[in-house]
Parts: structure tokens; sequence; C-alpha cells
């Protein structure tokens, strides 16, 4: 009941100060920090590391934000929220951007009045097994029961699925992955569900990962990527585009180690122009011309960020996949810098 | 008390000036009452105007049509039909239902618990009296939200996984001729199914329940009236038991077992508790044992050492001392402290979702909630389901409490 009354006060809260928040940019800037909401830890999207210092994939977007307009990449609050909390942190003006593995959706972008900014990873729902259950395919797991979490696209996924293939499954809802992960390893369900990414993460925390496949169905689209409040531009301006600018900076080869070197200018105008030497872009965007070039400076481009917190040198061992450029077979692909 | 009672007619008869509403003391009071009104009526109506002008300006309306589309997901325990296709508002009936039926498990075995545990403190046997001291202080201040973990945890490692069930020599084995499993999923009993002539059954059963009725209070009268003592007990059991067995053998067994066994990944068939259910009905029950077991302390402490004396000098033995003499007088200062104890338990229900329990909170204020987005509705709704409940308990129990209380006459 407390906590209801909490999330009824929250909700409340949410309304009243939602409207009256417009210029995000401005209270960033004046509070001299960025709130971003992230996950309460899934190893190489967002965690904080043996230090206390909040390292991953998700967190480098965070980062990168709070580096173009801060100037400063630990100017960052990070704010740990759970997939019942993170909308409404996000609605009552509690964190300014929410970079949490949160699924592109139609009713989140329109009923719940929040905008995506784009995806910075191409997932979909997978299932992780036991592997001396001997299941190969997620159709043999009738009757089985099912941890999911709750309160996200998973269990509306999971429902069609098994409904669709006439078979049955007792679900197990828990609140965090890390109880997921608890009860799935206790034995307490057969099955584990949530995003493929997710699940490759949560598997090389185990203590023995060989001991678990993910299964090869993957049953849904599941676009991840940041999003802010509806009704600011400016601000979600800012964040997809800092977004584009690290995939962009990708395809066109800047990376870390030539950054200095291409930001000092280059034969090629769009590279000019999304470092700020030639064209005012920044200035668009209530910046200065120096912002991609600081948002790159943090962690590289797209594809450097990806490789060192998820990639197949790193212990969650994802490849790209969908997530190459679209250069390369993938389905990413940043809107020219113009 | 005439004098009293004429004042207020003299002073309508009187003149009435509009300053005796500040200066009479017989009106000042209903003066401050009805400015006290007006300023509460004010600032709901402030608070409740402010939420409608804000969601205006948001573009968000107060609608209740969610609760008629599909809900979209499934829940596991599921005490009325129900599937993803059923509506918002059906999987908002499930979880109450789950709502009510750990917190009716709860209070039940919390009464038993507090009893037992508050009658053993106050025990003369030192080590009795400090082992429940013990049980009191450890569980009323340690959370409850931690002891519902505490105890999943416990449960889920410890217990084994249906999969220790199979093969040619498992590591586990259910219990009682291979009837129930205990499992860190759950719990698989048999399920009783009935057959043809199974209603005849039933009515012997209740009969011979009358029948039990009907015997105590003969016994009761044969006790007070002649002095007689007749034994009741084992004739109660006898008649309990012996009459629906006869019946049952004689038709040839209508009611028969279903047996759960290992099908798939899960046992299947028989009635399943689920392991969530048995973790949050055991932490409540456990958690508030412990306040009402010092409730019944204090109750038991209230009535006056010569009341036990004087049992004692009549010769009843020390259990029916406490049966008969202490707990009835004892009841009376129970039973206020019990109600809030029990709406305690149904609004602690609500932390379910640490384990996984989907009752209302899980459902309405949960996954309906973030599915929909409606958070104004679904929080009141929530509020709604809670207070009624409380008041309802709160209703039946102050009537028990009326009945209980000493009738002044």
């Amino acid at each position: 009941m407390k906590k209801t009354v909490f999330f009824g006060a929250l909700a409340t809260a949410a309304l009243a100060s939602g409207v009256a928040s417009a210029a995000t940019l401005d209270e960033v800037k004046a509070r001299g920090k960025m709130n971003c909401g992230v996950t309460t830890g899934v190893p190489g999207f967002a965690e904080p590391d043996a230090n206390g210092v909040w390292q991953g994939f998700d967190v480098a977007v965070c980062r990168a934000v709070a580096a173009a307009v801060l100037g400063d990449s630990d100017a960052v609050e990070f704010v740990p929220t759970t997939g019942k909390t993170r909308f409404t942190a996000l609605a009552s003006g509690e964190i300014d951007m929410l970079a949490r593995n949160t699924t592109w959706t139609f009713s989140r972008d329109v009923d719940l009045k929040f905008e995506f900014t784009g995806v910075n990873y191409y997932d979909g729902q997978g299932f992780m097994a036991r592997r001396d259950l001997g299941v190969t395919s997620a159709k043999e797991l009738d009757g089985a029961t099912i941890c999911i979490q709750t309160g996200t696209t998973t269990e509306l996924n999971l429902a069609d699925f098994f409904r669709g293939n006439g078979i049955s499954y007792e679900p197990v809802p828990v609140e965090t992955g890390a109880e997921a992960a608890q009860q799935y390893t206790a034995g307490s369900c057969d099955a584990y569900t949530t995003d493929a990414s997710a699940l490759a993460a949560q598997r090389a925390n185990f203590e023995d990962p060989t001991a678990h496949i993910i299964l090869a169905e993957i049953i849904s689209k599941e676009p991840l990527g940041p999003l802010v409040r509806h009704g600011d531009n400016e601000w979600g301006d800012i964040v997809r585009w800092t977004l584009n600018a690290l995939i962009a900076a990708e395809e066109l080869g800047v990376t870390s180690a030539n950054l200095a070197e291409m930001a000092a200018g280059t034969d090629n105008p769009e590279i000019n122009r999304l470092l700020g030497s030639e064209g005012n872009l920044g200035g668009m965007l209530g910046l200065d011309s120096d912002w991609a070039e600081r948002a790159l400076a943090v962690a590289g481009n797209y594809g450097e960020i990806f490789d060192a917190n998820i990639g197949e040198s790193t212990l969650i061992n994802l490849s790209r996949g969908l997530n190459a450029q679209w250069t390369e077979g993938g389905l990413l692909y940043a809107p020219p810098f113009r | 008390m005439t004098t009293l009672a004429d004042q207020p007619v003299k002073a309508l008869n009187g003149s009435f000036k509009l300053s005796m509403l500040l200066n009479d003391t017989r009106y000042r009071s209903l003066t401050f009452q009805f400015i006290a009104l007006v300023a509460i009526i004010a600032f709901m109506a402030f608070v409740g105007g402010n939420l409608v002008r804000n969601l205006t300006e948001a573009g968000l309306n107060i609608s209740y049509a969610f609760l008629g589309e599909p809900s979209g997901y499934d829940i596991n325990q599921r005490p009325i039909e129900y599937d993803s296709q059923s509506s918002h508002g059906r999987a908002a009936l499930v979880g109450l239902l789950n709502t009510l039926i750990v917190a009716f498990l709860a209070c039940v075995t919390a009464t038993i618990f507090g009893v037992i545990a508050g009658v053993l403190r106050l025990s003369n046997n030192w080590i009795v009296s400090k082992i429940m001291a013990i049980y009191v202080e450890i569980f009323r201040n340690v959370p409850v939200l931690i002891w519902i973990l505490i105890i999943f945890s416990v449960m889920i490692n410890v217990a084994p996984s249906p999969r220790d069930f199979r093969g040619d020599d498992p590591v586990a084995s259910m219990m009682l001729f291979d009837s129930i499993a205990v499992t860190n999923r759950g719990v698989y009993l048999p399920k009783p199914v009935l057959g043809d002539g199974s209603f005849l059954v039933f009515g012997v059963f209740i009969l011979s329940i009358i029948g039990i009725f009907a015997f105590r209070s003969y016994s009761r009268k044969q006790l007070f009236d002649h002095g007689r003592l007749i034994p009741t007990f084992w004739p109660s059991v006898g008649l309990f038991f012996v009459p629906a067995i006869l019946m049952q053998l004689i038709l040839g067994g209508p009611i028969s077992l279903e047996y759960p066994a290992l099908a798939g990944f899960n046992f299947r068939g028989g009635i399943t508790i689920l392991g969530s259910l048995i973790a949050l009905w055991f932490a409540l029950a456990i958690y508030t044992g412990a306040f009402i077991a010092e409730n019944v302390r204090a109750g038991i402490l209230a009535i006056s050492k010569g009341q036990t004396e004087a049992a004692g000098a009549l010769g009843l033995r020390p259990n029916r001392i406490m049966s008969l003499v202490v707990l009835p007088q004892a009841l009376r200062v129970i039973i206020p402290p019990l109600i809030s104890q029990y709406l305690n338990i149904t609004k602690n229900s609500s932390l379910a979702i640490a384990v996984g329990y989907m009752d209302v909170t899980g459902t309405l204020g949960g996954i309906t909630l973030l599915q929909t987005g409606r958070a104004i509705e679904t929080i009141l709704l929530l509020m709604l389901f809670y207070l009624t409940v409380s008041l309802l308990i709160s209703f039946f129990m102050n009537i028990f409490n009326n009945r209980m209380k000493l009738q002044e006459r």
C-alpha cells in the first residue's frame, strides 16, 4: 500500500510538473548536471563498476549527451530505475532522459507522451534455458515455468507467442533482472525470457555460462533507445542528434584515435560539419560548435562503445548483427549532417 | 437531567442573536465545526480542481475505458477463468481475489501463531517463555518485506526443483504414498474429483457434522443438569469420519483423487499451491503473529490474578482455567487491536510483487498500470479496493467485538 501511495503521489507530481518544465536544456545547464535514468544493473549496458562509477553501453549515451551539453562527461547523475518506475521518473522530471533498454512502441510514444530519440540497439525477445533441459526451440517449452520481468513489453509478447503456437506456460513475474536471474539459477523457473541482449549480459555473470543456451527463436522486435519527455523538442533534438553523431562518426571513420586530427579540418565536408570546423550545426541545437567532438571524445564512436561494453571481446560477447552500419548489412543509419 | 435538557429549548424560545454563535458556549463548538467542515470541503475541491486542470492541460482525461480492453498478459494463479484475452477489469478481479485469498489465510494462521505464542510467553517454564520472547522480538523488529524475501529465497534454494524428481534414482521423491510433491515452485496436492453419487457422501458428511453439534449440546446438557461427564472427543472424531467414509465405500468410491504427476517440465494435475503464495502467506502470518502474541499477552495480563486463583480454588485444571476463565475475558482487550492487525495483514499483502504473487497491486496497480499508462485511474481504483476491503473487515470484526464485550444492563 505504501508503495501504491508513493506511485500515486509520483504520478500526480508527474502530471503537475510535466507541463511546467519546458526548457530542459536551460534547467540542465543551470543545475550543472544531467539526470539520466538507467537500469538497476544489467552488465554491459549499465552497471556501476568496482569503484562505483557507472559503465556500460546505455551509460555511454548519457555521458555523450552530458559532454555535448555541459562539456563534462562526469556531470551525470545516474538514477537507477526499474521497469515500473522508469516512466514516472521521466514524466515527473526526476530524470532528463531515459537510457534504459526501453522498447520503442506506439503506445509509449503516443499515449504515454514520450519522445523516442532513436534506436541505439536493435533487439528482440529471446529465451534462455539450461542446456541439460534438452530444449532447442521455444516451441518445445509447452507447460514450462517461465520467469518474466513485469511491466515490460516482454510479458505481452510472451502471452502472444504461446497463444499463437497453442501451447501453455506458467508465468513467474519478477521485478528486476537480478531477481529473475536468482530464481532462474535456483531452478524455480525452467526458462527466462527478456531481450536477447540482456540474456547474454546476464548469462555472462552466471557461474557457468556454458551450461545455459539462448534459444534460436527471437519472438519480437525490440528497438531499444533513449527517450525524453514529449513537448520539449529542443532537448529531444539534442539527445537525438548526439546519438546520430555517435553513429555517423563510425560510418565516417571518426574514432577516438583520429578525433583531434579530424576536428582540425578534413577534405570531407560532412565530417567538418559534424565536428564543427564548417557550418554552425551546434548553434542550431543551442550548443557550441564543438558539441559533437566532445561527445565523441568520451568513449569514441558507436562502434567503439559497442566493442568496449558488449562486443565480441567482452564477456557479454554480442555480435553486431542488426546493429552494424547500413553499409555493412545492419540497420544503423544516421540521417545526414547538413 | 431536566435542567440540562431544558436549557436549549429556553434559548430557542428566547431571542437568538448572531453574536451568540461565538460567545455562547452552547453554539460555539457548532460554529467551529461548521467552519472546519467548510475549510475541508474547500481544500478537497481545490486539490480535485487542480488535478483535473493539470490533466486537461497535459491533454489527459480520466477514463476507465481501459478496464474493458483485453489485458494481453497471463496470471499464474487464477481463482476464476482468465486468460490473456480477458479484460483488464477481469485481471483486476483476479488480483483482488488473490489478495483476499492470501489475506484470509494469513489472518487465520497469524491468529493461531499469535495466541499460542502469547499464551506460552506467560508460561512458568523459563525456556518456553524465553523462546517465545525471542520469536516475538525477532519477527516484529525486522520489516515484513525482508521476511517475505528471506522465506522465499530459502524456499526456492532449499526445496528440490521438479527436475530432481525425474529419473530412475531421483534426488527427491514425493511424500505420503506419492501424493504430495514439495518443490521450489510450489506444493502439489491431490485434487478430489467428484463422480456420480458424490452428493450422497457430502450429504452424509453434513449430517454427521450436525450430529456432532447435537451430541455436544446433549453432553453439555447432561453435564449441567445431571452432573454426568460424557466423553465427547473420540465420539466426535468418529462421527466426523466414519459415516462419510462408509458411504464412500458403499457407493464404490464416487469421490476419487487426482494425483499430481510429473509431466513435461512440471507436475501436472492435482491442486497447485504456488511457492510465492506460501512464502507470502507464511511471512505475513509469522510476522503479524508476533504482534498478535503481544496483544494476547496484554489481554491475559489485564485479567486480575484473582480470577486465575479463584478458578484454581474451584479445582479447574490450568488449561481449563485458560480456556474457560481467562481467555474469554481477555478477548475483550484483545479484539480491538486484533482488528488493526487484520487490516495490517490485508494491506501488507500488497508487498506480494516482491515474490511474484499476482495480487491486486500486481495486476491492476502493476502490469495494467504499466501497459495502459493510466496511473491515476488505477491508483484511485486500488485505493477504493483496499478501503472497501479494510472497512468490511472492520465492520465484521466490530460486530464480533460488540458480541464479546461486557454486556452492561
